[in-house]
């Protein structure tokens, strides 16, 4: 295993480049039916999110209908692509959905810390996996990471994905908020694509600053290099901190500039985030109807 | 085992619908007059010609042709205006009036964006967010040290020259007009310039701005022309100091023309930068760098990074990641706000361009363009890359100024520094390496003005911009900008 880590060369990253080329992507004016058109691909790139210890029965059960009719009044709308829960509740989930086309995605491996034994780690992704689900999301250990210990956590997430096995798609979430630069960002991503993931995954959403579109580029050129050189496709998820309608296009432009057309699907592209489809609604809504509705039109869950 | 798929799939059907800037809030004049000791006067020759939309080929309005008695008369404002008020105000009091044009331009920077790429063809991205504000900000970073020159210039007695004959070039008309009127004012000289011939309407509006913010008459005066009123403005013995942006050829003439006077010149001409990319460079960081390097205003910059070295053992991967890249450039209408590349700034131009492109194809280089259409109306010109190219081709020698890549490898430092240093021109160079030593090691053996070191294109009003060798002399910005405009009696 370690022959092939220490094979893993990353390319340096410079900040100042990073900012510019995300503040020309934010310059990019999505208008009128590529707005309306870019609304929908969000909505359909949702993983809609409840990882909380008050979580319920019942509200697992509202965010599930809500995945599945976001805005009934609105003819022709897309559903989510995803409902990420603990394990626990990954059966309710699975069975909610039942029929909907909809994933269920589990958060495991000792979300959000990661601090545990890989036994545990590996135990933890068995139950989500039992209950149903067809998507893990993994934490790295990035203790390990920073102390040097690539091979610990590029094993990890070999283990993981083996256990995952083929049909269970695994999202590693590399918690870029605790990596401490962009060139850790690059290295811990170049990581997870060699050992097998099936995304990467920005944050947790438990600790700040999660997700921002700077790491999401360099997670995006990652998996681009990693393209070039396998051809393996490796989808890509921004979690935490999305909220508007505005910054999730941005995301997109990054994505249609950074790796074109094949990632602008719910298969590749994935937005893990809890308030953001209200305020895709609300656009969409005003693209239809010339004027902003109130939040009350819309349902919270 | 046979090669996987690993194309992108850039030309996405996501396609960006049209974001127009809107034009409503620009006014231009059918015709507009030279502007002499504050006020706006016809032509002596009575003559017009007409500046067009390079997007569209429709004329935008009729210019005044200055002549010999235009050039003398603005020549006399200006030396009334030098003689009896602007030298005589204190440094504090001018730096008041420079300030002032600053402000307003900021305040009218929408309408001064528009009318820039309107005129000149660039994107209005560009025009919005680089020309305008910088060009304020070389009026606000001057105003500065109006009132400071003694302490610019401690011990040395600093005296304006008097009248200043400027000229400005097509590819940055208001931003080069700001970097030679602010230090010129702030330093107590009158001006006498002239823009060129295809854009000279945002250098009108910068008179109007004078004329708002109360400069005294006289004491910028735009005289609008083509050649032939420059040459009046450069052998007019009023004239103090020369100071042009433009060719080489233009650059040599003026020389000449200046032997045996006393008039004090700069000169900021040509270039053929290179832009080195070592192995270990941030190469996605890289590649935005070179496409800003050369892709920027259609190339159109003197400092342009026209000749890409990229070190062997990177070369397939940034060349790959170079034709993506190229792939999401958008070329079309400039006042698309989406825009990358607008409009070649004129049909000569124009071609000029496509025939290093024939030249370079002749000379047996390989050429890349991305796909898509180009409108039939205006001219435009695709980016474009050349590899397999030699030091000895033309389009490697040679500057095209549009949107033209000639792309070379290298194996060693040395070998990077004597090619990058193989032209007869010296104005920019870009590294790219994650190694701060190697950046230092460069920059002292580059023979170029300005050197980027991950980076390419950024412009400050406090930075000096100039050239070596056939690139000009003399520096612009900073405070090696103030002394272009000073003498130091002993």
């Amino acid at each position: 295993m370690s022959k092939i880590i220490t094979s893993i060369k990353s390319v340096s990253v410079d900040q100042v480049g990073i900012n510019d080329r995300v503040s020309r992507i934010t310059a990019r004016s999505v208008k009128n039916e590529a707005k309306i058109h870019g609304l929908k691909m969000v909505l359909n790139m949702i993983d809609l999110t409840t990882l909380e210890g008050a979580d319920t029965v019942n509200k697992v059960k509202q965010l599930c209908y809500k995945g599945m009719h976001l805005h009934d009044s609105y003819e022709d709308l897309p559903t989510v692509a995803a409902i990420c829960v603990y394990p626990n509740f990954v059966e309710l989930a699975k069975q909610e959905l039942k029929g909907s086309g909809i994933k269920v995605a589990s958060v495991a491996t000792a979300f959000p810390s990661g601090n545990s034994s890989l036994e545990v780690k590996i135990t933890d992704t068995q139950m989500a996996i039992d209950g149903g689900a067809d998507e893990v999301d993994m934490v790295i250990s990035r203790g390990k990471f920073h102390q040097g210990e690539h091979n610990y956590v590029f094993d990890e997430i070999a283990k993981i994905k083996e256990t995952c096995g083929k049909n269970v798609r695994l999202k590693t979430i590399l918690e870029t908020g605790e990596l401490g630069s962009l060139d850790n960002v690059r290295k811990a991503s170049d990581l997870a694509l060699h050992a097998g993931s099936d995304f990467i995954k920005t944050s947790t959403g438990k600790i700040s600053p999660a997700a921002t579109l700077p790491v999401t580029l360099v997670m995006l050129e990652a998996i681009k290099d990693y393209y070039y050189e396998t051809g393996i496709q490796v989808g890509m998820k921004p979690a935490g901190g999305i909220s508007n309608a505005k910054l999730a296009l941005h995301y997109l432009m990054l994505v249609k500039e950074t790796l074109g057309d094949k990632w602008l699907t719910n298969q590749w592209f994935r937005f893990g985030a809890s308030s953001l489809a209200n305020d895709v609604l609300m656009q969409l809504e005003k693209q239809r109807s010339g004027v902003y509705q109130s939040k009350d039109y819309f349902s919270k869950d | 085992m046979s090669k996987k798929e690993t194309k992108l799939d850039l030309k996405s059907n996501w396609e960006l619908a049209p974001s127009l800037e809107s034009t409503s809030h620009v006014n231009l004049k059918k015709e507009y007059q030279l502007f002499i000791g504050g006020k706006w006067i016809k032509p002596s020759s009575g003559k017009y010609f007409d500046t067009n939309n390079p997007a569209t080929e429709e004329k935008l309005a009729s210019i005044a042709h200055g002549n010999t008695k235009d050039v003398d008369l603005a020549v006399k404002a200006a030396r009334k205006a030098y003689d009896t008020n602007w030298s005589k105000l204190s440094g504090k009091e001018r730096g008041k009036y420079i300030f002032r044009i600053a402000r307003i331009m900021q305040e009218r920077a929408k309408e001064l964006a528009v009318v820039e790429t309107l005129d000149g063809g660039k994107p209005i991205r560009e025009s919005r967010d680089i020309d305008i504000p910088l060009a304020a900000n070389h009026f606000f970073y001057y105003a500065g040290w109006a009132d400071k020159l003694e302490y610019a210039f401690p011990n040395r007695n600093p005296k304006s020259l008097g009248v200043a004959g400027q000229i400005t070039p097509w590819n940055f008309p208001l931003l080069m007009a700001a970097w030679k009127i602010a230090p010129a004012l702030a330093c107590g000289n009158t001006v006498v310039l002239k823009p060129a011939e295809t854009t000279s309407l945002t250098t009108l509006l910068l008179a109007e701005i004078c004329e708002q913010a109360g400069l005294p008459e006289g004491v910028v005066n735009i005289v609008t022309g083509a050649g032939d009123t420059g040459a009046e403005i450069v052998n007019h013995e009023g004239i103090d100091k020369i100071a042009f942006t433009g060719s080489t050829g233009v650059g040599k003439i003026i020389q000449n023309a200046i032997a045996g006077t006393d008039k004090k010149v700069t000169l900021e001409l040509g270039g053929k930068a290179a832009n080195i990319v070592f192995e270990d460079a941030p190469l996605d960081q890289a590649v935005e760098g070179i496409v800003n390097g050369i892709f920027f205003n259609q190339g159109h910059v003197c400092c342009a990074g026209s000749r890409l070295l990229v070190q062997e053992s990177v070369y397939d991967i940034v060349l790959r990641k170079l034709k993506d890249r190229m792939e999401s450039l958008i070329v079309g209408n400039p006042l698309d706000k989406n825009t990358d590349i607008g409009a070649i700034n004129s049909k000569s131009q124009l071609d000029t361009i496509n025939h290093y492109i024939k030249l370079g194809k002749e000379e047996g280089a390989e050429i890349y363009q991305p796909e898509g259409k180009l409108d039939k109306k205006g001219y435009w010109c695709k980016p474009t890359l050349f590899t397999g190219v030699a030091q000895s081709n033309r389009i490697v020698q040679e500057e095209i100024f549009g949107p033209v890549l000639a792309i070379q490898t290298f194996r060693t430092i040395e070998e990077a520094i004597t090619k990058a240093n193989n032209t007869p021109y010296g104005l920019s160079a870009g590294v790219w390496t994650d190694k701060g030593s190697k950046i230092f090691n460069m920059t002292n053996q580059l023979r170029a003005g300005i050197v980027w070191a991950n980076t390419f294109n950024k412009f400050d009003p406090t930075s000096p911009f100039g050239g070596y060798k056939e690139s000009g002399f003399g520096r612009e910005g900073g405070l090696h900008g103030l002394e272009a405009y000073l003498k130091f009696p002993s």
